[in-house]
């Protein structure tokens, strides 16, 4: 009994021993990259996806061009967004004034007050979504991560804000305090991180009872920690895809107040603003009409198809 | 059959289960959510009012300050500042709005009771539009997949759902007024059906859309679920399938979606209004606004508000009433 005990004993050191060495051959190698793992990562197997999805591609595309057209295309142009040529008032699009997208009736270049327009939708679009994914990932995982009482509350507090008519709220302010542009600005960052905060919310609550998170807590991580070191990088895919889905919200919600004649003020402009001014004179000059209409639905049309090509290649649900 | 009549006796008894609590609880909870809700924001929307510069009888000509003081008295602005929210409260829960700042010898009350039926009109029609043409539309999609009816439905859908309303009302005014002379460009004309049309489409065809999309897939989802083989098995007509077994539960997210689409509707009609030169409360919002006539639009704000708040809570108590999912736990 002994012996073989005393033979197992030596055996299992023998077996340590080699295990030991190999995984220390291992480490050599790894570290001297003479054997490589072949393995994709989250995100070039995302980005992979991504690149596959042709209506995505061809939107990114589009939209880059739309962006330095809006970058640059006001520099380069002979007029600025107010300026009245009154030798060329509501004229057609036309190669030899110089007017691409013509003027509208005051005489101002509309290939210049389209572009400038753009300029704010932009601006909108990026304010939203950046407030949403700072406010909104904190607050939701913030709530999710803490549980009980406190996202009780946290909850709370969403749902009232949520149900409350923006919209409404925003038109009340202009009334109040008149047209100008912050006052859109704070309303779009106080309306856009409301649904991320509850996404993200859902998505740490599915998280927290994952292994790596309890490790965490068990190696005595403070709650910060965990928070901004091991749930908003796992969040990151879920918040970049609605964030995406969010800028043409945004840029709608902006576009909605201009058209209404409750946005940006003379002679500022905004795609909203030049929609309406179209609509007006429809009947007589549509290219006042056409150009706005046209630079507005394509950009929400290409966020909507990088939305929806970045949602299928994050979501972990269709993997 | 049997387990629906026992469902509803216990809802008729008060012991039915919603999310695990007894009915009553529910619903009172619900309501416990949406009246601090309300009241704050009538709160913040007089406060915010406070905060705004200037006082409604300066700017117009120089009043002498005996009548000013008069004035303010009459409105109670001498007052402190909470007094002055009990007044309102006070009024407020009488139903009586104040009178406007802008229009001479109007109430709020009044322009309100002129506007809000061709809101109401025009808003519960396409209210009407979305649901039937939303989940026939969505239904036809599901049970003719990938066919060319659902192809038609599914980019219908998605042009709808990226078009704004204000995209959509000026090039539907072009297509059918201006080109076609079909209908009447605007106005209301005492509500006549031609009238009604356009608005009524432009408005609803975004939520139409939503719906579509929303109804097809939950309706696919439906169709391949184990009870729905066990009644095909059993050899029962497609039509009875559909109609008597797939529809109801296949229904119930868009009843979820039925708040956020009234809520969207209303909100729709301010822009709605304004292509079409309906004399709604829409237009009122926006004159009211651009006017800084604050006790309309603060009174408007308050109503449409209102409005969104109790149907919400509506919807969601309808909801945790039929979902079987939230159903169970008793």
């Amino acid at each position: 009994m002994a012996s073989i005990s005393l033979k197992t004993g030596t055996v299992n050191k023998m077996v340590k021993e080699e295990s030991h060495k190999a995984v220390e051959n291992f480490s050599d190698q790894l570290s001297n990259e003479r054997l490589e793992i072949e393995g994709r990562s989250l995100w070039a197997d995302a980005r992979r996806r991504f690149l596959s999805n042709k209506a995505a591609v061809a939107s990114m595309v589009v939209l880059v061009a739309v962006t330095l057209l809006i970058v640059f295309g006001p520099m380069v142009s002979q007029f600025t967004y107010d300026e009245i040529d009154w030798a060329n008032m509501a004229a057609p699009p036309s190669m030899e004034t110089g007017h691409f997208f013509g003027t509208d009736h005051l005489g101002r270049d509309l290939f210049v007050r389209t572009l400038e327009g753009g300029r704010i939708s932009f601006m909108v679009g990026a304010l939203g979504a950046l407030v949403a994914v700072i406010i909104g990932t904190i607050y939701g995982s913030m709530a999710g991560f803490l549980g009980g009482r406190v996202d009780n509350l946290m909850m709370r507090a969403l749902e009232i804000l949520q149900s409350f008519p923006f919209m409404f709220l925003v038109i009340l302010m202009i009334t109040f305090f008149g047209r100008s542009i912050l006052l859109i600005f704070i309303a779009i960052g106080a309306v856009s991180w409301l649904d991320m905060a509850r996404i993200v919310r859902g998505q740490t609550l599915s998280l927290k009872s994952k292994e790596f998170i309890e490790a965490a807590v068990i190696s005595g991580a403070s709650s910060t920690q965990i928070v901004f070191r091991h749930l908003i990088p796992n969040l990151l895919g879920i918040v970049v895809v609605y964030a995406s889905l969010l800028v043409p919200g945004m840029i709608l919600f902006e576009s909605f107040l201009s058209f209404l004649g409750l946005g940006v003020q003379e002679p500022m402009t905004s795609w909203g603003a030049l929609v309406n001014e179209g609509a007006t004179s429809m009947e007589v000059a549509i290219w006042q009409l056409a150009f706005p209409t046209s630079f507005l639905v394509v950009t929400l049309f290409c966020f909507n198809f990088i939305g929806d090509g970045l949602r299928d290649a994050l979501d972990p649900k269709d993997r | 059959m049997h387990s629906h009549a026992e469902a509803w006796e216990r809802v008729v008894e008060g012991t039915h289960l919603i999310n695990g609590v007894p009915m009553f609880t529910f619903i009172l909870k619900r309501i416990g959510v949406a009246i601090p809700t309300l009241f704050i924001l009538v709160l913040l929307s007089f406060f915010l009012m406070q905060m705004a510069p200037g006082s409604p009888f300066t700017g117009d000509f120089n009043m002498p300050p005996e009548i000013l003081a008069n004035l303010e008295a009459k409105y109670h602005l001498d007052k402190p500042l909470w007094q002055q929210f009990a007044y309102y409260l006070k009024d407020l829960l009488q139903g009586d709005l104040g009178p406007s700042f802008k229009y001479k010898d109007y109430t709020v009350n009044e322009l309100v009771a002129q506007s809000f039926p061709v809101s109401i009109t025009i808003g519960s029609l396409a209210f009407l539009v979305t649901v039937l043409m939303g989940v026939g539309l969505g239904t036809l999609a599901a049970l003719r997949q990938n066919s060319w009816i659902d192809y038609t439905v599914m980019t219908f859908s998605m042009v709808g759902v990226v078009l704004p309303s204000f995209v959509i009302a000026p090039l539907m005014v072009l297509i059918f007024s201006i080109s076609l002379k079909w209908l009447p460009a605007g106005g209301w004309n005492d509500g006549s059906w031609q009238n009604m049309v356009l608005p009524v489409a432009a408005m609803a065809i975004l939520y139409v859309a939503a719906v579509a999309r929303i109804m097809r897939s939950s309706m696919i989802e439906t169709l391949n679920s184990n009870f729905i083989r066990t009644a095909r098995a059993k050899g029962l007509p497609r039509r009875h399938i559909i109609f008597k077994h797939a529809l109801k539960p296949a229904l119930l997210p868009v009843v979820s979606y039925l708040g956020p689409a009234f809520v969207g509707i209303i909100t729709g009609s301010v822009v709605i209004e304004t292509v079409f030169g309906l004399p709604g409360i829409g237009q009122h919002f926006v004159n009211g606004a651009l006017n800084r006539d604050y006790s309309l639009v603060l009174g408007l704000t308050i109503i449409i508000g209102s409005l969104t708040i109790l149907f919400t809570a509506v919807v969601d108590i309808l909801y945790g009433l039929i979902d079987p999912k939230i159903r169970v736990g008793s």
